[in-house]
C-alpha cells in the first residue's frame, strides 16, 4: 500500500515518541526527521532507523520537500517558532500536525472531531494539550447527551513527564487546555487544573472529569456515552482507563481516568505524553488516507505563493 | 546557645493566614462582612501582611476545591480598599490560576503575592514570579509540603525561585508534619544558600501542635517572616495560631511590631465566633500531621466519610502512602471510591 511521507520537527521525547508511532502505521511513512542540535541523541537515532536528517531546522528540510515528496508534517517544537515552521511547510503544499500550544489551525481531538476537520480541508490542525487530549473526550462524552453548563479538568502528571518548556509557560497550557474544554468539548464554560506531582515511582497521569449539566443528568445515557467513548480513545490508547465513576451528585458528573502509555520511546507512566503522539498519529493517518483515496489535496498557500 | 538568646532582638513580619488558608475550614463560605471585619481588626493590630484568596488561591474557586462564596475580585476589593497600613496578599498557585487572575488581584489592590509550587516543582513558577515583580509586587516564593523533599533538594527550589526574582523564599510546613530540628534544618540551609537580602519566610500549620515552636525554630535559623492565622483558623488543626506566636515572641524578645491585646482581641472577638468550632487537632487533623498529608485534604476526607461510612482516617493514610500532593483533592473522591467498592461499602456499578 502507498504510504504517505511525513517529517517529524522536533527530536526530543515527543518527536521521538512520534517516531516510534509512525513507524507501525500503514499509511504513514517518516522520512525525516529535523532538529536545530548536531550533538541531539534524537537525531542520532532517527539516522539509525534510517530517517533523513537535518540539524538546521525547518530550513535545511525545505529544499527536500518536493523531491522527497513530503506530504505530512508534525511540529514537535515550540509555539514560538511553529508560526514560522508551518508557513514555510505549508507555502509548499505540506499539511501540518501541530503539537505545541500555538494552535494556528484549529484544535484536534481525534474522537470528537477529527472527522469533520479531515472534511473541511484545513492545512493545520492543532493538538492542544496533553490534559485535554485526555479529557475533552469525557467532557464531549456528556455534552453530546445533553447541555454541559460548565466543566472542569483536573489533570496529574509526573514530574518526570513534564518537560521544561511546558514548564516555562504553564499559563499557555493551563489556558489551552481550559479553551479547548469548551471549544471542542461542547461546554458553555471551562476550566482547567494542572498538578505536577514528582513522586517516585512516578504515578500515571491521572485525569478528572467534572460536568455540570444544564438539567438533571440522564444517567443511563451518559454512562453508555462514556463508555463508548472510552472505547473510542482506547483504539489509538489501549492504556485509557476508567478508574471510578461516572458518579452523579446533583447536576454534578465525575469521571475518574488513568492514562497508561504504550511505552514506546517514553515510559508507560508518561500517559500523557503518549496521548499526545497517539492523537497525533491517528490525526495525521485519517488525512493520510485522504489523500490516498483523493479526497484531500494538501494545497499550497496561494497567499503566500503569490507574494 | 539557648534558643532565646538565638532570636532575641530579631525582627520578624507577620502574616495572617486566616481569610485565605481560614477558608479552608470555612469551606469558602466567609462572607465580604466578616472579611472586613477581621481584616480591618488585624490592620488595627498591626498585622503588616494578611492574605485574601480562595483557599485554594487565585482561580481555586471550583468543582475540585469547592466554589467561594464570593469571587476573589470581590473579596480583595472590599478587603484592600479598607486597610490604613496593612497590605493585603494573595496566594496564587500556576497550575490553578492564571497570570489574568495575578493581575485582577493586583488591579483591586493587592500588594504581595505568594508564588507557590510543590516543593519540588519551583520551575512552574517563572512567569508567575516574573509578572509579581513587574506588577510591583512585593513577590514571594512559596515551597510547598517542604517535608517531602530532602534539604539539599529543598535549598537548589529556593535558589531557582530566587533566580526567578522571588525576594522571599518559604518553607512551607502543609502538612503540619515538621518537627523543630526539620525546620531549623530547612530554614538554616535556605539562609545559607541564599542571598542576604533573600527573606526566609516560614508557614506552620497546628497537625501536631508544632505551630508556635516550628515558627520560633524558624526564626532562631534565620526566618524573618512568619505566617500564621488569628485563631488558629485554617487548613487542618489550622495554621500557627498568630496571636499565640504574637505573645512567645514578645517573652522572648522577638521584635514583631504588632499590638498583642489588639491582636487577641480580634481573635477572640472577631475570628472565633464566625467558626463553626475551634480548629483542634481531631483524630483526623492529628492524621495529617503525623502521616504528613496535605491539610486541606481534611474536609473532602471528612465528607467522604459521611458518604461511604469510610473513615476519614483510614482515607487520610491511603492518600499519604500514594504521595498525592496539594491540588490533587479529586483523588480523595477517586480513591474513597476504590477503597469503598474494595470494603464492600458501596457497589462496583459507581
Amino acid at each position: 500500500m502507498t504510504k504517505i511521507k511525513c517529517a517529524i520537527i522536533g527530536p526530543g521525547n515527543i518527536g521521538t515518541d512520534l517516531l516510534y508511532k509512525l513507524m507501525r502505521s500503514d499509511v504513514l511513512e517518516p522520512v525525516w526527521m529535523v532538529g536545530v542540535d548536531p550533538a541531539s541523541s534524537g537525531l542520532a537515532r532517527a539516522r539509525e532507523f534510517g530517517l533523513k536528517t537535518t540539524e538546521d531546522g525547518v530550513d535545511g528540510l525545505v529544499p527536500h520537500v518536493v523531491a522527497d515528496n513530503i506530504q505530512i508534517a508534525f511540529d514537535a517544537t515550540s509555539a514560538y517558532v511553529h508560526g514560522e515552521n508551518s508557513r514555510k511547510l505549508n507555502e509548499l503544499g505540506v499539511f501540518m500536525v501541530d503539537l505545541t500550544p500555538a494552535a494556528i489551525g484549529p484544535y484536534c481531538v481525534p474522537p470528537v472531531n477529527l472527522a469533520a476537520l479531515a472534511d473541511s480541508g484545513v492545512m493545520n490542525v492543532n493538538m492542544v494539550t496533553c490534559a485535554g487530549q485526555a479529557t475533552i473526550p469525557m467532557v464531549n462524552a456528556v455534552s453530546r447527551v445533553q447541555p454541559v453548563e460548565y466543566a472542569e479538568i483536573v489533570a496529574t502528571v509526573a514530574s518526570k513527564s513534564i518537560g521544561p518548556g511546558t514548564r516555562k509557560n504553564i499559563d499557555e497550557f493551563t489556558r489551552t487546555t481550559s479553551g479547548a474544554v469548551t471549544r471542542v468539548g461542547g461546554a458553555v464554560t471551562g476550566k482547567a487544573l494542572v498538578v505536577v506531582n514528582p513522586a517516585e515511582p512516578p504515578l500515571m497521569m491521572r485525569d478528572t472529569i467534572y460536568c455540570e449539566t444544564v438539567d438533571a443528568p440522564d444517567k443511563d445515557s451518559i454512562t453508555r456515552s462514556v463508555h463508548e467513548m472510552i472505547a473510542d480513545v482506547q483504539k489509538y490508547v489501549p492504556g485509557y482507563r476508567l478508574k471510578n465513576g461516572p458518579t452523579f451528585e446533583g447536576r454534578k458528573v465525575s469521571i475518574f481516568l488513568e492514562v497508561e502509555g504504550l511505552g514506546d520511546f517514553l515510559p508507560k507512566y508518561a500517559g500523557n505524553l503518549d496521548i499526545m503522539t497517539a492523537a497525533a498519529a491517528r490525526t495525521a493517518e485519517l488525512f493520510a488516507r485522504k489523500i490516498i483515496d483523493g479526497t484531500f489535496v494538501p494545497a499550497a498557500n496561494s497567499a503566500t505563493e503569490a507574494a | 546557645m539557648t534558643q532565646e538568646a538565638l532570636v532575641r532582638g530579631k525582627k520578624v513580619k507577620l502574616h495572617d493566614m486566616c481569610l485565605r488558608d481560614g477558608m479552608h475550614s470555612m469551606r469558602h463560605q466567609i462572607t465580604i462582612e466578616q472579611m472586613i471585619d477581621i481584616a480591618t481588626g488585624l490592620d488595627e493590630a498591626g498585622v503588616p501582611l494578611l492574605q485574601v484568596t480562595h483557599g485554594d488561591g487565585l482561580g481555586g474557586s471550583s468543582l475540585n476545591y469547592g466554589r467561594g462564596l464570593h469571587s476573589d475580585r470581590e473579596y480583595i476589593t472590599a478587603v484592600a480598599s479598607r486597610m490604613k497600613n496593612a497590605v493585603v496578599s494573595v496566594l496564587h498557585v500556576p497550575g490553578i490560576g492564571t497570570l489574568d487572575e495575578l493581575r485582577m488581584a493586583a488591579d483591586c489592590g493587592a500588594g504581595c503575592v505568594h508564588v507557590a509550587s510543590h516543593c519540588t516543582e519551583a520551575d512552574v513558577t517563572e512567569q508567575h514570579i516574573g509578572l509579581g515583580l513587574q506588577l510591583g509586587m512585593d513577590t514571594v516564593g512559596f515551597l510547598m509540603m517542604a517535608h517531602m523533599t530532602p534539604v539539599p533538594s529543598l535549598v537548589e527550589q529556593a535558589l531557582l525561585m530566587e533566580s526567578y526574582g522571588a525576594e522571599t523564599v518559604y518553607c512551607t510546613d502543609s502538612a503540619g508534619y515538621m518537627l523543630p530540628d526539620e525546620v531549623t534544618a530547612r530554614i538554616g540551609a535556605m539562609r545559607a544558600a541564599l542571598k542576604p537580602e533573600t527573606e526566609i519566610g516560614f508557614h506552620g500549620h497546628h497537625n501536631l501542635g508544632m505551630g508556635v515552636v516550628n515558627s520560633i525554630a524558624a526564626v532562631g535559623a534565620g526566618a524573618s517572616r512568619i505566617d500564621g492565622s488569628a485563631a488558629g483558623l485554617g487548613a487542618g488543626a489550622g495554621n500557627t495560631p498568630l496571636e499565640l506566636f504574637a505573645a512567645v515572641a514578645e517573652r522572648m524578645g522577638i521584635e514583631t511590631g504588632i499590638d498583642l491585646f489588639r491582636l487577641m482581641d480580634t481573635a477572640e472577638d472577631r475570628v472565633l465566633p464566625i467558626m463553626p468550632k475551634p480548629p483542634r487537632a481531631d483524630r483526623d487533623s492529628l492524621t495529617l500531621g503525623w502521616a504528613g498529608v496535605y491539610s486541606t485534604f481534611l474536609y473532602a476526607a471528612k465528607d467522604c466519610q459521611q458518604k461511604y461510612g469510610l473513615p476519614a482516617r483510614d482515607l487520610l493514610v491511603e492518600l499519604g502512602r500514594l504521595k498525592m500532593i496539594g491540588g490533587q483533592e479529586d483523588m480523595i473522591e477517586d480513591t474513597a471510591l476504590t477503597m469503598a467498592k474494595a470494603r464492600g461499602l458501596i457497589g462496583s456499578g459507581n
